[in-house]
């Protein structure tokens, strides 16, 4: 045992990343006064050194790897995955919001502030080995994503979109921590670990109280990921909210909240897999398919990439249908290609909405390649990659999902989620006709000219999902390895 | 005092509330009646906590319920600033008068 429980020196570094963040980001609060001038910039910049200082900081955990804080953290591979993960979209989210925010006149440090502060939470969510630790990040990223998704207050669909979160997230949570509650009361403990072990243990609490716990966790958490028959927020939400909050909800929060699903469901839940296995089977069925088919019916850009999350989240929940380490390593890969398809389509969206976004139609897109071809062929590799084309992560995250679905003899999820995959091909093809088969409305013909920062907010997503899609075993492997979670 | 009223009856009281704040929020139409169904919910939740420490006559269960009522403070003081703001841009407080997001 170490003299001072607070001050290990081990523990710290374990936990350097959550620090780095929380640190800077109460820094750029208390800057603000201080500089006399309410320039987003230096913060933006700011912000940008430390998610890079704070994925260093990830890695170099990483050499280190175990559990911190008496088996309240646990720094693994899937801890590490995800933290640079969330770390990355909020990294993709302050780039394009550079020139979003000052059209809308809105550049402030809290902006900055709170994008730092949900990250610390996401980055605590991908790290917790304890069901109050999990709770505590879910809530750190959640009431920072309240703020940042009525950000613009003024507006009306703005304050909506975050109204709604707030009140059916905090409903969520509700159900997510009397789930917490009772498996405190069954078990005694909240350590995943420890509560794997009592499951499987002697003197094993009804399995009826354990499923009790478990479907009401499943409520919270499907809440948080948007899965079917929970996503009736993220519609609303994802239109409402800023653009680049749009983005950094549909990505970083989810994948955050997947990471905990699947570590609360692959440990401590493990043992009674057979019963919560047709639950996440159903809802992914149910996700996909309201999903696709309420994209199809959607003009508004925002609420149709919001639906069509929904598919997403779904598509992840077969992995986890699978029950199997080949499973959780191919959700990860898929979240992974996600993240950096769907940030990158938002961004696009976020270029050409104009001043008080204005421009969220499906044809306000047309003739986009004509005015700006770059934008449009970035666009076009994150639609293609949503379609799931080869040579993009899409493809390989999609592959490995079913492959995993088949592996786990669930043939039937695996047909019906590729029928849909097809569906899907519909309203995201739509959109690229309008882009390139289309005489320039005024949408595109008032985009404003790129920036380097907007630049880079498209071409590193482009990276990513070009090198998910063509050398797909790099991250892979690393899933993989990462995959067998500490139960 | 407690060895006169058996531990699952207070279990049956938060089990009641949880339920009470899951109704209230799916009926009630008003936004500050259905933030506070989600209060009830969390307080059903720290009696559960409550009641499950005194059995186990551990302290942690005492501590989880500190968490969360810190938890539910932050979510209030953020909630109602929400609920400000969109009671200062449309000057209702009925949930179905939000609605201008539909396609």
């Amino acid at each position: 045992m170490p003299a001072s429980p607070i001050f290990n020196p081990t523990d710290l570094i374990r936990f350097l990343p959550e620090i780095i963040l929380t640190a800077m980001g109460t820094l750029i609060m208390v800057l603000d006064p201080l500089l006399n001038r309410r320039e987003s910039k230096v913060y933006g910049t700011l912000s940008l050194a430390t998610l890079l200082a704070a994925i260093l900081a990830a890695i170099y955990a990483y050499s280190d790897a175990g559990p911190a804080f008496g088996g309240m953290l646990i720094v693994d591979g899937f801890a590490t995955f995800f933290r640079v993960l969330v770390l990355g979209v909020g990294i993709l989210t302050i780039l394009p919001s550079f020139s979003f925010l000052k059209r809308q006149q809105a550049e402030t440090s809290e902006f900055h502030a709170l994008l730092l502060f949900s990250i610390a939470g996401q980055s605590i969510m991908a790290a917790a080995n304890d069901l109050i630790i999990i709770f505590i990040g879910l809530e750190i990223s959640s009431i920072a994503s309240y703020i940042l998704a009525g950000y613009l207050r003024d507006d009306k669909r703005a304050n909506e979109a975050a109204l709604k979160y707030f009140l059916l997230g905090s409903f969520a949570t509700g159900f997510f921590l009397y789930g917490v509650a009772l498996i405190y009361g069954e078990t005694g403990s909240i350590n995943l670990s420890v509560v794997h072990a009592v499951v499987t243990g002697p003197d094993a609490p009804l399995p009826v109280m354990v499923g009790l716990a478990a479907a009401l966790m499943f409520v919270g958490l499907a809440f948080k990921v948007s899965a079917s028959p929970f996503q009736i927020w993220a519609p609303d939400v994802y239109q409402g909210a800023p653009t680049p909050v749009s983005a950094f909800l549909s990505a970083g929060p989810k994948a955050a909240a997947f990471a905990i699903f699947l570590r609360i469901f692959m440990t401590a839940f493990a043992p009674i897999g057979h019963a919560w296995a047709p639950l996440v089977w159903a809802s992914a069925l149910l996700s996909m398919t309201i999903g696709n088919f309420a994209a199809l019916l959607q003009t508004n850009v925002k609420r149709m990439l919001a639906y069509s999350s929904i598919a997403h989240a779904g598509y992840v929940m077969v992995a986890l249908a699978s029950r199997s380490e080949v499973g959780i390593a191919a959700a990860m890969f898929y979240l992974a290609a996600y993240a950096c398809m769907n940030v990158g389509a938002f961004a696009v969206v976020s270029h050409l909405s104009g001043k008080g976004e204005r421009y969220q139609s499906i044809e306000d897109f047309a003739g986009l390649a004509q005015k700006q071809p770059f934008v449009a062929a970035m666009l076009s590799i994150f639609l293609l990659s949503l379609i799931g084309v080869p040579l993009t992560g899409g493809f390989f995250g999609k592959f490995y999902i079913f492959k995993a679905a088949l592996e786990s003899h669930l043939v039937w999820l695996t047909v019906l989620g590729l029928l849909n995959s097809a569906v899907a091909a519909y309203y995201y093809l739509r959109l690229l006709v309008m882009m390139y088969f289309r005489d320039p409305g005024e949408a595109a013909s008032s985009a404003e000219p790129l920036t380097p920062a907007f630049s880079a907010a498209l071409i590193l997503p482009a990276i990513g999902t070009l090198v998910l899609g063509i050398f797909p075993g790099w991250v892979l492997d690393f899933a993989g390895r990462s995959a067998s979670l500490v139960k | 005092m407690m060895g006169h009223v058996p531990l699952s009856w207070f279990l049956m009281l938060s089990a009641v509330l949880f339920s009470l704040g899951v109704a209230g929020f799916i009926f009630r139409r008003n936004i500050i009646t259905m933030f506070m169904s989600i209060e009830l919910i969390l307080n059903a939740v720290n009696l559960t906590f409550i009641t499950f420490a005194y059995q186990r006559q551990q302290v942690a269960g005492h501590l989880l319920a500190f968490f969360v009522m810190v938890v539910a403070a932050a979510e209030a003081a953020v909630g109602l600033a929400i609920i400000l703001t969109v009671f200062k841009n449309r000057e209702t407080l009925n949930i179905d008068d939000l609605d201008s997001m539909k396609n």
